[in-house]
């Protein structure tokens, strides 16, 4: 009898859980959008007719970092183009780059690093004359807005005792940091120590660059290293600590329609869309420097 | 209840049974006996041996390996000593709120590991409820190996528990007053009488919670982060090896097979001899 009453409250959970996770918007595409993919789309042997073509989903992989702003561009994608509905998949570029070799079903890869965009040409997946570059970011520092461990300078990195969080190596932003504190220990201001100290305060190594924000932001650790893209979106929660151009990493983002792509146009089509003037200024909202 | 199927089935005529119900049965079984082996055939199939040994003497593997085997080892200890009381409470007692503590139980085993991870964060993190006023008396529990336990003993606990309970609930009250009717205090009762009684089932489960411990990712992710050596158990490490070199998280996967398969099947054994 109680097993019946822990099994129905089992169920109420259950629905509970599953009513949570329908959360994909599909926003009604308005009639009178034009339709901008025929007149963008390069010629294809495949006659493209999207306009009485039926509903098209398009699997949109991209990094973490680009997710608010590929989120607003899906959303514009969608209004400019009825019967079209952008599915995004945001995780890091390394995970992107595995699933996608792996078979799953995707249209459109941004990454955060030409690295992991060579995975998926080494894969198969994506002939390399089809890649473009089409938007930069830099990294920054974060410190919770209490500054627990009253970090004022990068300098004060090294300081032993400090909590920091960095992004794992196999995380593009992992690896842009790595290479940051590789440049700072030339430099005699900061020292051939540098690189060594700052690492030896590091508690975890996060699977994406968001998990580090949002750890940061809790007051988990003491500092971060995220995209400037990243601190912008909790800029009242965070302190942020610039990183001088000469030792920065200026992330570039290519991306490429998917050789396997069930809608090729409508892929290509989203490619030119996120590098056109209406995408470009949507990634310029949230921080990121056009290509 | 299973003496009153067996009398069921021989009282019917027999004679068509023998022959296709079993063969039948065998035929309906096969499709998810297939299913759960042959993913576990396929990693077996494709760890490259020699690549395998290369990767058995990496240092974040042993890190890994010792890690695990520490804290899972920690977490069930923990689930034996905190959660027999609990179970015993409840196969012995009817109190009120009894069936809301039951399914409060159940909650861990069927909320997303990831859901755990941000609650334990919630509690124990450095700005947690719990965590801000242990962070003032120095104590800090995010990103050691001590969350990693944590996370194990929150999502696994309740396998033991559970399973305690109904091993408890299963001894016969009677015994238990005799017992005490003949002098034994309750302490003595329970030492003496239902430990001894309930043992068999009291490993079964701290066995399943053990395995679940060892198999913690998602909690772990999410409170204890991701430090090799420190907080890297096997499970973190075989999802970042799986992006950066399949070859070792390939290993590891195997590993992990083996000794749940090993410890799995030895504690079976152990019950068959017991009951």
């Amino acid at each position: 009898m109680s097993q019946r009453r822990t099994l129905s409250v089992l169920m109420a959970l259950f629905a509970l859980l599953l009513s949570g996770c329908g959360q994909a918007t599909t926003p009604a595409p308005s009639p009178t959008a034009v339709v901008a993919a025929p007149t963008t789309v390069p010629a294809t042997e495949v006659d493209p007719s999207p306009t009485d073509a039926p509903a098209i989903t398009l699997n949109v992989f991209a990094a973490a970092s680009l997710t608010d702003a590929f989120q607003e561009i899906a959303t514009a994608f969608e209004a400019a183009n009825p019967g079209v509905t952008v599915v995004c998949n945001f995780a890091a570029s390394q995970q992107l780059a595995t699933q996608i070799n792996e078979g799953a079903p995707a249209d459109v890869f941004a990454s955060a690093n030409r690295k992991q965009m060579d995975v998926v040409i080494d894969g198969g997946m994506v002939r390399s004359e089809q890649v473009q570059n089409f938007a930069q970011n830099q990294l920054v520092l974060i410190v919770p807005k209490e500054n627990p461990a009253d970090l004022q300078t990068l300098a004060d990195l090294a300081k032993p005792g400090l909590k920091l969080i960095l992004a794992d190596k196999a995380v593009p932003v992992g690896q842009y940091t790595l290479d940051f504190l590789t440049k700072a220990s030339a430099l005699p201001e900061y020292g051939a120590t540098y690189a060594e100290a700052v690492l030896a305060n590091v508690v975890s190594y996060e699977d994406d660059v968001r998990s580090v924000l949002v750890k940061v932001r809790l007051g988990e650790a003491d500092a971060g290293v995220v995209y400037t893209t990243d601190a912008a979106l909790a800029a009242d929660a965070l302190v942020q600590i610039s990183i001088p151009e000469a030792i920065n990493s200026i992330a570039t983002y290519p991306i490429a329609p998917l050789t396997k792509s069930a809608a090729p146009e409508v892929a290509q089509a989203f490619v030119e869309f996120v590098r056109s003037a209406e995408g470009q200024a949507i990634l310029n909202t949230y921080g990121f420097s056009s290509y | 209840m299973a003496r009153s199927t067996t009398f069921r089935l021989t009282a019917r005529p027999t004679w068509r049974l023998p022959n296709l119900a079993p063969l039948g049965l065998m035929l309906a079984s096969l499709p998810i006996l297939a299913y759960l082996l042959f993913p576990i055939l396929a990693i077996i199939f494709r760890v490259d041996l020699s690549a395998m040994l290369e990767h058995l003497v990496a240092r974040e593997v042993g890190q890994a390996i010792s890690l695990s085997v520490i804290t899972s080892a920690w977490s069930t200890a923990l689930s034996l000593l905190f959660g027999t009381p609990l179970a015993y409470l409840l196969a012995r007692r009817q109190f009120r709120g009894r069936s809301l503590v039951d399914t409060l139980i159940d909650l861990p085993m069927v909320l997303p590991p990831s859901v755990a991870g941000i609650a334990l964060l919630m509690a124990f993190g450095r700005r947690g409820m719990l965590g801000s006023w242990l962070n003032d008396a120095g104590i800090s529990l995010a990103f050691t190996s001590a969350a990693v336990v944590l996370a194990q003993v929150f999502v696994a606990a309740p396998f033991y528990i559970k399973t305690a309970t109904a091993a408890f609930a299963g001894i016969e009250r009677e015994l238990e007053q005799a017992a005490a009717i003949d002098g034994a205090s309750p302490w003595q009762v329970f030492r003496y009488m239902t430990l001894p009684l309930a043992w068999p089932i009291l490993l079964g489960g701290l066995v399943m919670s053990w395995a679940r411990a060892l198999g913690e990712f998602g909690a772990t992710m999410i409170f204890a982060g991701n430090f090799p050596g420190r907080t890297q158990t096997m499970p973190l490490a075989i999802y970042l090896g799986f992006e950066l070199d399949l070859h070792l998280a390939l290993t590891l996967a195997l590993i992990m097979l083996v000794v749940s398969f090993g410890v799995l099947w030895l504690v079976k054994a152990i019950l068959r001899q017991r009951v």
